[in-house]
């Protein structure tokens, strides 16, 4: 009984540790290519919660967006199951969150579709974000 | 007065029934679609900002 308790407890320490291990892994920082990407204003972000490219797309580009994208629509579907919402409902919340996060130099897409390089002023959003 | 007001009521109504006649009610040719992607509320969006806001630094490498 006590070895059988003993290493109930070792394996939820190994567990924990697993644990603390994995979540930074997960908030890791932006690839090099997708950093200079949103610096360089060939990539935006998108009301609709996804990234979109600003300049003439590239196949390398196109690559990169659609790698963000998948992932992001994987997080969206997830959370917006957690959150009793919709796949749409919860991406265009992130949409807002997302164009509210750019800093200044990046670029962004205004609800009537054009692209905006970010200023310091407030950026155009969907009338709906908070 | 009371009865003038049941009697007056009761014959306004069978005025308007004898001029309207039958009411018809028929069903749409067409299928009634509801367009979900234009009709996300405000209110949902609102409700979702903050797990959004989480979210968004919880996956900082893809946002």
């Amino acid at each position: 009984m006590t070895t059988y308790r003993r290493i109930t407890a070792l394996a939820a320490i190994a567990a924990a540790g697993l644990a603390i291990i994995t979540v930074p892994a997960a908030a890791q920082q932006r690839d090099p290519a997708y950093a200079a990407a949103r610096a360089n204003g060939s990539v935006g972000e998108k009301p609709d919660g996804y990234l979109g490219i600003v300049s003439t797309p590239t196949p390398a580009l196109q690559r990169l967006v659609n790698d963000i994208n998948i992932k992001r629509r994987a997080v969206y579907a997830e959370k917006a199951q957690v959150n009793n919402a919709t796949l749409e409902e919860y991406a265009l919340s992130s949409g807002c969150q997302a164009i509210l996060r750019t800093v200044p130099g990046e670029k962004y897409q205004a609800p009537d579709g054009t692209w905006h390089t970010r200023t310091q002023a407030a950026p155009f959003r969907d009338p709906r974000c908070p | 007065m009371r009865s003038c007001r049941r009697v007056c009521a009761g014959m306004a109504m069978m005025g308007t029934g004898l001029l309207s006649g039958c009411v018809n009610v028929s069903a749409p040719s067409e299928p009634i679609v509801i367009e979900l992607n234009i009709n996300i509320r405000q209110e949902v969006i609102y409700r979702l900002a903050e797990d959004a806001a989480s979210t968004i630094e919880e996956n900082a490498d893809i946002f």
